[in-house]
C-alpha cells in the first residue's frame, strides 16, 4: 500500500520538537554579512588610500571628533533595544517612546553628518574630486550614512504604524529584524569613527 | 514505482485551470511568486543568454580560425570577448544556477515555497534587467560622447582602462550597472536559499539530512554574500570614479590600478566556486541515482564543501601573480591555491567511491556526469599547474589560461549542467527528454568540447595571448587555432540537437510520471510537474532518502545513517 510521505509511521514518539529559527532573523543575518562585506571593501580603500593623496587637505587639516553623532547614534542601539522588548511586553508606551527616541537620535547623527560636510565643502572646498582623501572619506561616510537614512525611513514606519495602532505585540519580531539591522549600522560607525576619525586624525 | 501519492496530487487536479487565454497566461508569470515559475524563467533567460553568448564565441573562433583574418575588426573583436565573458558569467552561469537552486531547493527540503516569495520574485528580475541593460550598450552606449557601443574593457574591466578618459560613451557605465544590478539579484537570491534551508525544512529534514544540492546551494549562497558583495562595492567606486570624478582608481590622482584587481578578484575568483559548486551539487544527486547507491561520505562530502567555500576566499591573487605581489604575497597564494585542491579531491574520490561497485546505468544524466568527472579532473590539474607562480608568470594571459578555465566552465558546469537538465526537465515539465537525441547531444558536444579545449592549451603553450584579434601566419599557431575552430562547430551542433530536444520534448516527450528514475530526493514525491505550493501535507523525513524508505518500508535508511 502506498503511503505518502507525510503519513510514514513514526517510530520514536520522543524525538523533539521540530523547532526552527524566526526566518526575519536569519534573513536579515544573511543582509548584514552581505552588507559588511561592502563596507569592508570601502574601510579597506580607505585604509590602502590614507596618506596617498597628492594634494590638500588632510583629515588631521579638516576633521573633528563627531562626538555628538556618536554619543547620539551609540545611544540609539539602546532605545530600539528598549523598544523592542517594550513591544513583547505590550508595553506600547514604552515601545512609541524607545522608537521616537531612536529616530530622533538617528535624525540628530544625519543633521550632524550633514554640517559636518557642509563644513567641508564650504570652508574648506573638499569634496570628492579634491584628492583621494575627499574620495575615500565621502563615499565611506556616505555610504553609512545612506544605511542610516534607510534605517530612519524604515523606523519612521514602524513608528508611524505604532501610531496608528497596527503594530502589535506579535510583530515583536519584526521590529527585533528592524533593530538587528539597526545594530548592525551602529557597528559599522564604530568602525567608521575609528579608522576616519581616530585613526587617520 | 508508478504514481500513488493521493494527497499530493489532489491539489494538482482541482487547481490546474485548463486552456486559459494566452495573455493571461503570460500576466501569471510576469506576477507569479512561486518558486518554480521563476526558478523556470531563470532558467528560460539563462539559456537566451547562453546562445547568444554562443555565437559571439563562434564569431571570435572564426575570426580566429585562419591567421591575418578580418572577418571581424579589433574594436568588435574587442566587444565580443567583452560581453561574452560578462554574459557568461553573470547572465548565464548565476541565472542558471540559481534557477535551478530557486526550483530544486524548496522541493528537496520538503518547503511549500521559498521563505521570501516576493524577494525572490524581485531578485529574478531586477538580475534580468541587468541583462537587459547590458545589451541594451548596443544602442545606447554611444551616449553623449559618441564614442563605443557595447563594452570593450574586458570581463574583468581593469583600471585605469575603465576610466572617463579611455572610455568614453556609456559603454562601460551600462556594462557596471548590468553587473551592480545583477549583484543585487544575485545577493537577493542567495540570502532567500540560505533562509529558506535553515528555516523552511519539513519535519525530521535535519541539516545533517539535507540533499547535497541543497548543501552545495547553500555554501554557494554564503560565498555570494562575501563574493558578490565586494565587486558590487567595486562598482560603486567606479561609477563614482565615472560620473562623480572620484579617484578609487584614477592613477593620475595617486589611486590604484592594483586596488581595482585586488577587488575584482576578490570577488573573481569565489565566483568560480559559485558557480561550481551548484555543478558538484548536480553530481552529487545523479550519481547515486544511476549508480543505485547511497552517495558515498556523505559527511566528508558536507566538509570538503564547506572547506572550499573558505578556501576559495584566500586564493584571489593567484590571477595576479604577474603584478609582483612579493615573495611572501606569491608563497602564500601558491600555498592556499593548491591546498584547495585537497577539499575537491575528496569529492572526486568519494564519487568513484560511489560509482565503485554500483549498478551503473548509462542514461543521458549519467554520460553526462561521468564526462564531468573526467574533466573536471584535467580542469583541476591544469589549476594546479597555473597555481604554481614561476609557471604563471609564463603563460598568464595566454590561451593555456583560456583553455584551463574553460575547461572549469564548459567541460565541468556546463556538463554537469546538462546533465541536470536531462535529470530533472521530467519533473519540471511532466515529459522525458528523447534519450537518442540527449546522445546525439551529447557526443557532438563532447567530442567538440575536447576538439577545442583540449587543442587550446597548445597554443598557450606556443605563446599565443589571449585577447589578441589576429596573428601573423608561420608561428605555429594556424593549425591548433583550425582545430579549435571545428571544434566549436561541433559544440554548435551538439548544443542545437540539445535546443530541439528541449523544445520536442516539451510537445512530443513520453510522459515522465511522479518519479521517472526511480530517486530518492523528496522532489520526486510530488506530481510531475509540482502543483503550486508543492506538498498539500509537509512531509515528515527519517533520513537523507525519504523516498527510499517510502519504497522500501522494510529496509529504512534511518538504521544505517
Amino acid at each position: 500500500m502506498m503511503q505518502t510521505a507525510s503519513t510514514i509511521p513514526v517510530a520514536a514518539p520522543d524525538r523533539p520538537p521540530w523547532v526552527l529559527p524566526h526566518r526575519g532573523i536569519v534573513g536579515m543575518t544573511c543582509l548584514i554579512i552581505a552588507e559588511s562585506a561592502i563596507f569592508i571593501i570601502f574601510v579597506i580603500a580607505y585604509i590602502y588610500y590614507i596618506g596617498k593623496s597628492l594634494s590638500g587637505p588632510t583629515p588631521a587639516q579638516v576633521l573633528e571628533l563627531p562626538i555628538l553623532g556618536t554619543v547620539c547614534l551609540l545611544s540609539s542601539s539602546f532605545t530600539i533595544h528598549f523598544a523592542v522588548s517594550s513591544l513583547r511586553k505590550a508595553n506600547f508606551r514604552g515601545c512609541t517612546l524607545g522608537v521616537t527616541g531612536t529616530v530622533l537620535l538617528g535624525a540628530i547623527f544625519l543633521m550632524t553628518t550633514a554640517r559636518e560636510w557642509y563644513h567641508l565643502i564650504h570652508d574648506f572646498g573638499l569634496t570628492i574630486r579634491t584628492n583621494l582623501f575627499g574620495t575615500t572619506f565621502y563615499s565611506l561616510v556616505g555610504l553609512h550614512a545612506t544605511h542610516v537614512a534607510v534605517g530612519l525611513t524604515m523606523l519612521t514606519i514602524a513608528l508611524a504604524l505604532l501610531l496608528s495602532g497596527r503594530l502589535r505585540q506579535t510583530h515583536a519580531d519584526r521590529l527585533e529584524v528592524l533593530s538587528l539591522y539597526w545594530h548592525f549600522v551602529d557597528g559599522v560607525w564604530v568602525v567608521v569613527f575609528l579608522v576616519v576619525y581616530v585613526l587617520e586624525r | 514505482m508508478t504514481n500513488g501519492h493521493p494527497v499530493l496530487e489532489a491539489i494538482d487536479h482541482t487547481l490546474e485551470v485548463k486552456n486559459r487565454p494566452p495573455l493571461n497566461r503570460a500576466s501569471e508569470w510576469v506576477s507569479t511568486v512561486d518558486h518554480k515559475k521563476i526558478g523556470l524563467m531563470y532558467i528560460a533567460y539563462a539559456l537566451v543568454f547562453l546562445i547568444i553568448a554562443g555565437l559571439q564565441a563562434v564569431l571570435m573562433r572564426i575570426q580566429l580560425a585562419v591567421p591575418n583574418n578580418h572577418f571581424v575588426s579589433p574594436q568588435v573583436f574587442n566587444r565580443l570577448f567583452t560581453m561574452h565573458g560578462t554574459t557568461m558569467v553573470f547572465f548565464v552561469g548565476m541565472p542558471i544556477l540559481f534557477g535551478f537552486g530557486n526550483y530544486l531547493v524548496p522541493l528537496m527540503i520538503g518547503a511549500r515555497d521559498m521563505a521570501f516569495p516576493r524577494l525572490n520574485a524581485f531578485s529574478f528580475w531586477i538580475s534580468a534587467f541587468g541583462g537587459v541593460l547590458l545589451y541594451f550598450s548596443y544602442l545606447g552606449g554611444e551616449g553623449l560622447y559618441g564614442a563605443g557601443s557595447a563594452p570593450d574593457v574586458g570581463w574583468f574591466a581593469y583600471a585605469p582602462l575603465t576610466a572617463k578618459a579611455f572610455s568614453p560613451g556609456h559603454s562601460t557605465d551600462y556594462w557596471t550597472l548590468a553587473i551592480l544590478l545583477s549583484g543585487i539579484g544575485t545577493t537577493g537570491t542567495a540570502l532567500n536559499i540560505v533562509t529558506t534551508t535553515i528555516c523552511m525544512r519539513c519535519k525530521g529534514m535535519k541539516m545533517s539530512r539535507l540533499p547535497l544540492f541543497v548543501w552545495l546551494m547553500l555554501v554557494t549562497s554564503g560565498l555570494v554574500f562575501v563574493a558578490v558583495s565586494p565587486l558590487t562595492a567595486a562598482q560603486i567606486m567606479l561609477t563614482l570614479d565615472r560620473y562623480l570624478g572620484a579617484h578609487f582608481f584614477d592613477t593620475q590622482a595617486g589611486g590604484s590600478a592594483v586596488l581595482w584587481m585586488h577587488f575584482f578578484w576578490i570577488f573573481g575568483h569565489p565566483e568560480v566556486y559559485i558557480l561550481v559548486l551548484p555543478a558538484f551539487g548536480f553530481v552529487n544527486e545523479i550519481i547515486p541515482v544511476f549508480s543505485r547507491k547511497a552517495i558515498f561520505g556523505y559527511p566528508a562530502m558536507v566538509a570538503a564543501s564547506v572547506g572550499i567555500g573558505f578556501i576559495s576566499l584566500s586564493v584571489w591573487a593567484h590571477h595576479m601573480f604577474t603584478v609582483g605581489l612579493g615573495p611572501a604575497g606569491n608563497t602564500f597564494f601558491v600555498f592556499a591555491t593548491m591546498v584547495i585542491s585537497v577539499p575537491t579531491g575528496i569529492k572526486i574520490f568519494n564519487w568513484l567511491a560511489t560509482l565503485w561497485g554500483g549498478k551503473i546505468i548509462f542514461r543521458v544524466p549519467m554520460m553526462f556526469c561521468v564526462a564531468f568527472l573526467f574533466q573536471f579532473l584535467i580542469a583541476g590539474l591544469t589549476g594546479i599547474m597555473l597555481s604554481a607562480a614561476p609557471f604563471n608568470w609564463q603563460l598568464s594571459a595566454s590561451y593555456f589560461v583560456v583553455a584551463h578555465f574553460h575547461y572549469v566552465l564548459v567541460g565541468a558546469i556546463l556538463t554537469s549542467l546538462f546533465g541536470a537538465f536531462y535529470y530533472w526537465y521530467p519533473k519540471a515539465i511532466g515529459r522525458m527528454m528523447s534519450e537518442t537525441l540527449g546522445r546525439w547531444h551529447f557526443w557532438l558536444f563532447i567530442i567538440g568540447f575536447h576538439l577545442t579545449f583540449d587543442f587550446m592549451h597548445v597554443p598557450g603553450l606556443l605563446g599565443m595571448p589571449r585577447r589578441i584579434y589576429t596573428y601573423e601566419a608561420g608561428r605555429g599557431w594556424e593549425w591548433w587555432n583550425l582545430i579549435v575552430g571545428i571544434g566549436a562547430a561541433f559544440q554548435v551542433a551538439g548544443i542545437l540537437c540539445f535546443v530541439w530536444n528541449l523544445l520536442r520534448s516539451y510537445y512530443h516527450g513520453e510522459p515522465a510520471g511522479n518519479d521517472p528514475w526511480d530517486a530518492w530526493t523528496l522532489e520526486w514525491a510530488t506530481p510531475s510537474p509540482p502543483p503550486a505550493y508543492n506538498f498539500a501535507v509537509e512531509p515528515t523525513v527519517f533520513s537523507r532518502r525519504p523516498l527510499w524508505d517510502l519504497k522500501h518500508p522494510e529496509d529504512q535508511d534511518e538504521n544505517y545513517e
